[in-house]
């Protein structure tokens, strides 16, 4: 298989323009001929349903939820990149391309990245026209500031709910064509499978949450916006129904998954209290502007942080990047702190915790000052640790976030199954090895909004008018194979409950495939996933029936992909010899212990193609090609 | 407090609605608990409860729930006959476990309102929030011909005011907290929103108009201004809302260019 990216050539600032000139459109009275199958409503699937409707073709949305609004999308907090250069700080289409290319460390498309930055614009004209409230200023503009590092204030934000009002932005363009009837959409309906005929995904095949009902939807093209996989670890900060379903389904279908080892993970999130955590709670990274973190210099030292004296305490983001401080990237912070809890300098009764310390910048600028800034996050950790954060230094420690790979996809946003598209967290494209703190919401909206509603129409122009009826073997067919799965779940009567096995999976991975990762330790989670899985099929107790609401079925078949997925990261991360972004390699250091990137072996996207159960996976590459940036060494010393 | 192992865990008693669907009659099933850490949230508490029932053979809770960080706004749980259990301003995700006490009897009933059916036990359904939004909580616009976003500047005071209403989660605490089962403070947070922002100004008429009479199609009750729905609200919705409702609702049947 050879992985064309159709990225276009010449000039990078008019390679988006020169593309739209050149791809096919639809005829405006045939776009009522066409059925578009959009899976997910988050930022992504929300925008892309609303958009495609509003141009006229006939679209299906799905989602898990109750709601499309309740997408996961909705907890991100921070903010939106956008190269509007509204502060006259020197941003630019190129910096946000070239920041964002750096930032990924070289792992991403130069031509997605670039058409990325220049509709960062548009989607912030959109939002504000959508009557998204975003802050302003006292005279009337919108306000921005500086985040997770970055050298301009080119993030747009609406206080710490910045992914709520984008959503909810979203969601009302979604309800109004719902209202037109131009969208179709199915609440409480999971995916389970996708169809292909003749080579080309021609629907989805659903069960209905409610009743367990399975049905198949036929459509001319399906879009998957069903987010990323961190559930993987079983606790990350995604929500908890979080999934890799749909995308996995996908990739066993022929859709090639791509650099599935690049997780993020957050340095600040609230620490693991007990074995009963659900999940982990992220406190915005703009606490690292003014809170210090730290740890006892001495080994186990239990002391309470205020007994602590000043030169017994290791600043050690400060003592090791002077230039940087406590506003090193998230993968340098985050591998920091398992660093010094490694060596058993971490604090609180797991040990598993660092300290952020408000006490200078509360002597500095008063408690009223921090107050104003942080107030409502320091509320949300008084009220989920019972400790207040204006009298002890807060418990940190690094978290999954995000997922920087997923299905691979091409320059128009298509998987390698011709007629199945992946946007959002749920591709690979554009944030290489690291994602940019306020650029997730970025990239939703983005492949929404401004870049699949141009290229579909390419894809569409180009195949047969005529709709497949559900009626068609092909339909019939996945929907026994997802019959028969479901049945097979219930009938394994086993003893060990969904989440137990999720849990001893999640261990696995953030054990051995998490911040820090050495081939030996991949080698172990690999044969041991691989025994869990086995044990999963034999010993899970699946309770209730498959034709009700049964949320314990709804686990089992998402944990049983995850298990597939786990061993897939293993073999990604043991494929790549190097340490990038937030692919940390134990064998690939510098001498400081700093990631050691290889580009001249490694400058690839990977691309896993599935090839049966219990087949390896055969990998397939995409090599990244600079033309314009010069590959440097990050260096926050 | 949180990983300093200071508070003792926690025996309790929970009654929890079981309903097998819609259609079926419901009642309050007794479970013992023991051993709860006060550190869990309270839907921690609900896992801890289904991994023991589903050891035993019996089938575990139905409830909605999935961000676990009080922004998504599924998680709506009726506690101890309070939206939302006892602590203010807080949703049932993200009211931890040290709000009670050892020996305490815990009752946990789904929302009730006609215009929120049952699915199954803790979980209702809550579409008709999303017709009332269908029916004009939105700007008509399509995507591509936006303005530039600092086209027109909005006043910092307008902005955040409009900003407040928008924080609304969707979860309908204010319709399970009303004895009228009114979804006033729902409806009129999204009208608010636009009514206060010039994005809103072009369908400001129609928009209160559509949205109200679909409220009423739902069949949700009308407002008497009892105010539990702003003092049950999880993000702090203000009963000003509703005056700017009405305000809006009065000054558009009394001008309506809303022809036909």
């Amino acid at each position: 298989m050879i992985l064309e990216s159709k990225a276009p050539e010449g000039p990078l600032a008019q390679r988006w323009d020169a593309h739209k000139f050149n791809v096919k459109l639809v005829n405006p009275a045939n776009k009522r001929k066409y059925d578009i199958i959009v899976v997910g409503t988050g930022l992504a699937g929300a925008s892309a349903a609303a958009t495609l409707a509003e141009l006229g073709y006939n679209v299906k949305a799905f989602t898990y939820h109750d709601s499309p609004r309740r997408a996961h999308s909705i907890a991100a907090q921070g903010g939106i990149n956008a190269a509007k250069n509204y502060q006259n700080d020197g941003d630019s289409i190129h910096r946000l391309f070239y920041d964002t290319i750096k930032g990924g460390d070289y792992r991403a498309r130069e031509a997605n990245v670039y058409r990325l930055a220049q509709v960062s614009v548009d989607i912030i004209d959109q939002c504000v026209a959508q009557g998204v409230p975003f802050a302003r200023e006292y005279g009337g503009l919108l306000a921005n500031r500086s985040f997770g590092g970055a050298q301009v204030s080119r993030t747009f934000y609406a206080r710490g709910q910045t992914g709520q009002q984008l959503l909810l932005g979203a969601y009302s363009a979604l309800q109004r064509q719902i209202a037109y009837g131009k969208v179709k959409m199915y609440a409480r309906h999971e995916m389970l499978d996708v169809v292909t005929i003749d080579g080309r995904a021609r629907g989805i095949v659903t069960r209905n949450l409610i009743t367990g009902a399975i049905d198949s939807h036929s459509a001319h093209a399906v879009l998957l916006c069903t987010g990323g996989y961190g559930n993987v670890f079983y606790l990350s900060t995604n929500a908890k129904n979080s999934n890799v379903t749909a995308a996995w389904r996908a990739h066993k279908r022929g859709a090639l998954m791509a650099n599935p080892c690049f997780t993020q993970i957050h340095p600040t999130c609230i620490p693991v209290s007990g074995d009963y955590q659900s999940k982990l709670t992220l406190m915005s990274e703009s606490l690292r502007n003014d809170g210090r973190v730290w740890v006892p210099k001495a080994k186990g030292d239990k002391r309470r942080p205020s007994d602590i004296p000043e030169d017994e305490r290791d600043y050690f983001l400060e003592r090791k990047y002077p230039a940087f401080g406590n506003l090193v990237p998230r993968d340098v912070a985050s591998r920091n702190a398992k660093q010094a809890c490694d060596e058993g300098r971490g604090v609180g009764s797991t040990g598993l915790a660092v300290y952020l310390d408000f006490a200078d910048a509360i002597k500095r600028d008063s408690l009223e000052r921090v107050s104003q800034k942080y107030g409502n996050l320091f509320e949300m950790y008084e009220k989920i640790t019972g400790e207040n954060p204006y009298q002890q230094p807060m418990r940190i420690y690094p978290a999954v976030h995000y997922t920087m790979g997923g299905l691979w996809v091409d320059y128009n946003l298509m998987t390698t199954v011709p007629g199945l598209y992946a946007l959002g967290e749920a591709n690979f494209s554009d944030h290489g090895a690291n994602r940019l703190g306020a650029s997730a919401l970025m990239q939703g909206l983005a492949d929404g909004y401004f870049v699949v509603p141009y290229t579909i129409g390419d894809y569409l122009a180009r195949i047969p008018l005529a709709p497949v009826p559900t009626t068609h073997p092909a339909f019939k067919e996945i929907e026994a194979d997802v019959q028969a799965r479901t049945e097979k779940l219930l009938a394994i009567k086993g003893t060990r409950t969904v989440d137990d096995f999720h849990k001893a999976l999640g261990h696995l991975m953030w054990d051995y495939c998490g911040m820090s990762r050495s081939e030996e330790g991949l080698r172990h989670a690999k044969a041991e996933i691989s025994k869990l899985r086995a044990e999963f099929w034999r010993d899970v107790r699946v309770t209730g029936e498959a034709a009700e609401l049964n949320q314990t079925l709804e686990k089992a078949g998402r944990v049983a992909d995850f298990l597939e997925l786990g061993e897939l990261m293993v073999d990604d991360a043991l494929d790549r010899n190097e340490s990038c972004g937030g692919h940390f390699r134990e064998e690939y250091q510098t001498e400081e212990g700093e990631a050691l990137r290889d580009d001249d072996n490694f400058a690839y996207v990977a691309a896993w193609e599935y090839r049966g159960d219990n087949q390896p996976e055969v990998l397939h590459k995409e090599e990244l090609v600079f033309e314009n940036v010069k590959l440097t060494q990050r260096s926050y010393k | 407090m949180a990983g300093s192992g200071t508070s003792a865990p926690l025996d309790l008693t929970l009654r929890v609605w079981r309903q097998k669907n819609r259609n079926a009659d419901g009642r309050l099933a007794e479970y013992p608990l023991k051993s709860i850490s006060p550190d869990m949230s309270f839907l921690e508490m609900l896992d801890v409860l289904n991994e023991q029932l589903i050891r035993g053979g019996d089938e575990p809770v139905v409830f909605d729930h999935d961000c676990r960080e009080g922004i998504c706004g599924s998680c709506n749980l009726f506690i101890n006959g309070r939206a939302h259990g006892p602590e203010s301003g807080t949703t049932t995700c993200q009211l931890h476990m040290r709000k009670f006490k050892t020996g305490d009897t815990i009752t946990v009933e789904p929302w009730r309102a006609g215009s929120f059916p049952i699915n199954k036990d803790l979980s209702v359904d809550r579409s008709a929030f999303d017709r009332i939004i269908q029916a004009g909580g939105y700007v008509s616009i399509n995507t591509g011909g936006a303005p530039d976003g600092n086209e027109i500047p909005v006043p910092k005071s307008i902005a955040d005011r409009a900003f407040e209403a928008a924080t609304c989660i969707g979860c309908g605490a204010c319709v399970a907290a009303c004895p009228n089962s009114s979804a006033m403070l729902f409806t009129s947070a999204k009208v608010a929103q636009l009514a206060l922002l010039p994005q809103g100004q072009v369908e400001r008429k129609t928009r209160v108009e559509n949205m109200v009479a679909q409220m009423d199609i739902e069949g949700f009750g009308a407002c008497s201004n009892i105010g539990s729905c702003a003092a049950e609200c999880p993000v702090g919705i203000s009963l000003e809302n509703i005056a700017i409702l009405n305000r809006e609702f009065i000054s558009a049947k009394a001008t309506s260019d809303n022809i036909g």
